[in-house]
């Protein structure tokens, strides 16, 4: 009857191995944040991770899109050559 | 790894500046004559965003949920059928567990869990722990279009 609220606890292995992979994971995702606010990096919650890492994927979102629109504008002024130029330079 | 003057022809980086380099000059090539219009600039961005996104896809190819999800976006978009979306996400969704994301002890997270399903491509069929690890991958990726897009803007502003 309880072993669904209580399967952290009790059932054994399986969710036990889960909530560390899942500690693990957030971890990693944690540490790919830009840390600019977090004073105390080490024991910061799931859940704020979480909605840290939503708003990271939204910002980066919105660059792309920026960056896009400032290309749309680039691209109508410049000329054939430099394509050449940025592809030697970039694939060096 | 990190050597600054030579670029691994393999890396997700060069896989990526290559062919959305090659996108570019395609629709750069499409120009009309009134290039700089509103409506012009407005059509070449969604143009390269959809560059953007189906460079990053096409280099990260069927090795991630996230970026077969895109892909699937992208082919059913540019064959304008009828969108198969809902279908492919049923047919995922009943063979996928989702875990539960809210505990006893406090450790519950399933409102920001269905948030970040939401950005992520093919989120909303992945469990859990999926769902963390393809996180790490498509944040990854993203960081490394913006930083490709940003070279190649700043090399156009010169």
């Amino acid at each position: 009857m309880s072993s669904r609220r209580s399967r952290s606890r009790q059932s054994g292995s399986n969710s036990r191995i889960t909530d560390d992979q899942i500690n693990d994971l957030v971890s990693k995702l944690h540490q790919l944040l830009p840390e600019i606010r977090n004073a105390h990096s080490d024991k910061v919650s799931a859940a704020k991770v979480l909605q840290e890492t939503c708003n990271y994927i939204r910002s980066l979102h919105r660059e792309v899109d920026d960056l896009s629109e400032r290309l749309s504008e680039l691209l109508a002024t410049t000329d054939n050559a430099q394509a050449a130029i940025i592809r030697s330079l970039l694939m060096q | 790894m990190n050597n600054p003057h030579h670029m691994n022809p393999r890396s997700l980086k060069s896989r990526f500046t290559t062919r959305f380099l090659r996108a570019l000059t395609k629709i750069r090539a499409q120009k009309p004559i009134s290039s700089s219009s509103p409506t012009e600039i407005f059509r070449r961005y969604r143009k390269i965003k959809v560059a953007a996104d189906k460079s990053m896809a096409y280099s990260v190819r069927s090795r991630k949920t996230w970026s077969r999800a895109m892909l699937w976006k992208l082919r059913s978009r540019s064959h304008r059928r009828r969108p198969v979306k809902t279908k492919f996400r049923q047919s995922v969704m009943k063979n996928t567990k989702t875990t539960t994301t809210t505990g006893e002890d406090g450790v519950g997270f399933g409102v920001e869990a269905s948030e970040l399903r939401e950005l992520v491509p093919g989120g909303e069929a992945m469990d859990l722990c999926n769902l963390l690890d393809e996180t790490a991958h498509y944040i990854k990726c993203l960081t490394t279009q913006v930083q490709v897009m940003k070279k190649i803007a700043d090399f156009y502003s010169l």
